[in-house]
């Protein structure tokens, strides 16, 4: 079943320089593991494929049902030297709440999980 | 001891707020104001100030924000904690001294002043002691750039501010200390908690954590259900309530607008994280995946399990050095066919430069309503009612940023049709103070505690 992402989780975004942090954390508690299984490292650089320049670090936190991604090179130098709009990766977030990953119909029932219509 | 320290947070940044700091003291019971003025490249706006005037390079918003909560440090006993010294401390003292002389409150006040963490004036003997300076990015050293370096400031910790509370000061005015250490520092003061005391050390860095960007975890900013989120005109700025132990709960005042839950102190919990296992500073290293977060009533969150270890033998340092110009144009298209519109201005615009010969270190296009910050996720945006073409270029020419400046008004009449949104005029060009993180030995770094009575 697919199942966007924006509807199991919500997410906040910051900079350290030239990197942007996305902070994902599960809507529902129960939902977390859908995000650890499906939210790879590499998922999420192919989700931003041409849109970052470096690679993509995936931290865990079951304690706050929550991934930590740090997308290097995301932001045009970062700071003051970044020419973007979101010079510091405050809308990064949004951008991967975007992604729709594709779960086992049981695993989904069994969660609950609302389907993309 | 207190059976409970209560520290409200006032400011998130300088620029926040001005009336927060003065609604935290009167809307309930707080024994810590602490106000966080400073970003990163704040220190090297400040150094600009304090060349012109050596009375300024200090965060003057606090000026204001001191004579606004004067009565409660006066009548209540409410502590104030800030880092609004930026570059020039002392001066930041000296002004609010006289703000207190001038409500008659002369004698009332005990500002403990901290300085040593300025290094701009060391820099040279420093470096050739051998501390490269690296930069912790690109691994260069300082040397590179070191001619144009404005600011550099080595973030410290809580020792200096606890050491003004044990002074007796009421009022702590700090330069470049972490924004977590304006939190940590009166728990330490009160619950007497040790240098090794990791776990309650960290418990305090979480606590500054969460309360360091104001209402951003008190509702503002917050994406979980945010249109329930009741009256921001009127949010509630976040406070903590710290038991010896180090367990604390988050909330705010009564009858404040926003909300304190679950999901909004995650929310910043995950802001601007790195590796959660290891967020450092000069005091302890704390653990994130080791935070308990439990509902404990409306409106509040109760923290706890919060592990922690020894800190490095390092201070990161602040430095900010000059790093070019940049200038970015803007132009709005219309329907029909506005993204198709925009992007043959930029086409057109690009070639221009070409023929100019002008030459950038960076030209960055977006759309703005089509791309600009999803990138290609938002899909086809062909049918957009309107998109802004924005337009950068960065380098170290000033006259070629400048002349690009004058290329992108003519194009409202001769380039493609429906544009409008030039009214600003020419867009301005901007000098780079560009941001260079570095790692010192923590030897290095004296930090020293005044108090101005």
């Amino acid at each position: 079943m697919k199942v966007r992402l924006v509807d199991i989780a919500h997410a906040r975004s910051g900079d350290k320089g030239d990197t942007a942090n996305v902070g994902v954390i599960a809507l529902e508690p129960r939902w977390y593991e859908v995000l650890e299984e499906f939210v790879t490292r590499n998922r999420v650089a192919d989700h931003f494929r041409g849109m970052i320049e470096g690679p993509v670090d995936r931290f865990e936190l079951p304690n706050l049902k929550a991934l930590n991604f740090l997308l290097h090179g995301a932001l045009d130098g970062g700071g003051t030297l970044s020419l973007k709009t979101d010079a510091q990766g405050k809308v990064f977030s949004t951008a991967l709440l975007r992604m729709v990953i594709d779960v086992p119909d049981a695993e989904a029932r069994r969660l609950e999980l609302p389907a993309a219509s | 001891m207190k059976k409970v320290v209560r520290v409200a947070a006032g400011q998130g940044f300088w620029g926040d707020d001005l009336d927060a700091p003065r609604r935290q003291v009167e809307g309930g019971q707080v024994d810590y104001l602490m106000l966080d003025y400073l970003a990163e490249v704040t220190m090297s706006i400040l150094q600009k100030q304090k060349e012109r005037d050596p009375t300024l390079g200090y965060a003057r918003d606090f000026v204001g924000a001191m004579e606004s909560v004067l009565p409660a440090v006066v009548e209540r006993g409410v502590k104030i904690i800030a880092n609004a010294g930026g570059v020039n401390p002392p001066a930041c003292a000296a002004a609010v001294k006289a703000v207190a002389e001038k409500h008659g409150a002369k004698g009332a006040l005990r500002i403990g002043v901290v300085s040593g963490d300025d290094l701009l004036g060391r820099l040279d003997q420093l470096i050739a002691a051998g501390h490269a300076l690296a930069n912790m990015e690109t691994g260069e050293p300082l040397s590179t750039v070191r001619d144009r370096v404005l600011s550099a400031n080595a973030y410290i910790g809580s020792e200096p501010i606890v050491e003004a509370l044990e002074k007796g000061a009421n009022v702590v005015i700090t330069g470049r200390s972490t924004d977590t250490a304006l939190t940590m520092a009166p728990l330490r003061h009160e619950f007497g908690w040790g240098a090794q005391s990791w776990d309650q050390l960290a418990a305090g860095i979480v606590a500054g954590h969460i309360i360091e960007c104001g209402a951003q975890c008190s509702g503002g900013n917050c994406l979980y259900d945010w249109r329930s989120i009741p009256d921001l005109a009127n949010v509630g700025y976040p406070l903590v309530e710290v038991k010896p132990d180090g367990t604390f709960v988050v909330t705010k005042h009564p009858n404040t607008g926003g909300r304190v839950s679950v999901q909004t102190v995650s929310e910043q919990l995950v802001y601007e994280m790195g590796d959660p296992h290891a967020y450092i500073t000069p005091d302890v290293i704390a653990d994130f995946t080791t935070i308990k977060l439990a509902r404990d009533g409306d409106d509040r969150v109760l923290v706890s399990g919060i592990k922690g270890k020894p800190p490095t033998d390092k201070l990161k340092v602040s430095i900010a050095y000059r790093a070019g110009f940049k200038a970015v144009g803007t132009l709005v298209y219309a329907w029909p066919d506005a993204l198709e519109k925009a992007q043959l201005a930029d086409k057109i615009l690009r070639e221009r430069l070409d023929r100019l010969g002008l030459r950038f270190e960076r030209v960055l296009t977006e759309f703005v309503g089509a791309n600009a910050t999803h990138g290609h996720l938002a899909g086809d945006q062909r049918h957009a009612p309107e998109v802004q073409l924005r337009f950068g270029v960065r380098g170290p020419d000033r006259a070629a940023v400048e002349r690009f400046t004058r290329e992108i008004a003519p194009l409202v009449l001769n380039g493609p049709p429906s544009v409008t949104g030039f009214a600003g005029g020419r867009p301005k060009v901007e000098e780079i103070v560009a941001y260079w993180p570095a790692l010192i030995d923590k030897s290095v770094v004296k930090t020293k505690v005044d108090l101005v009575q």
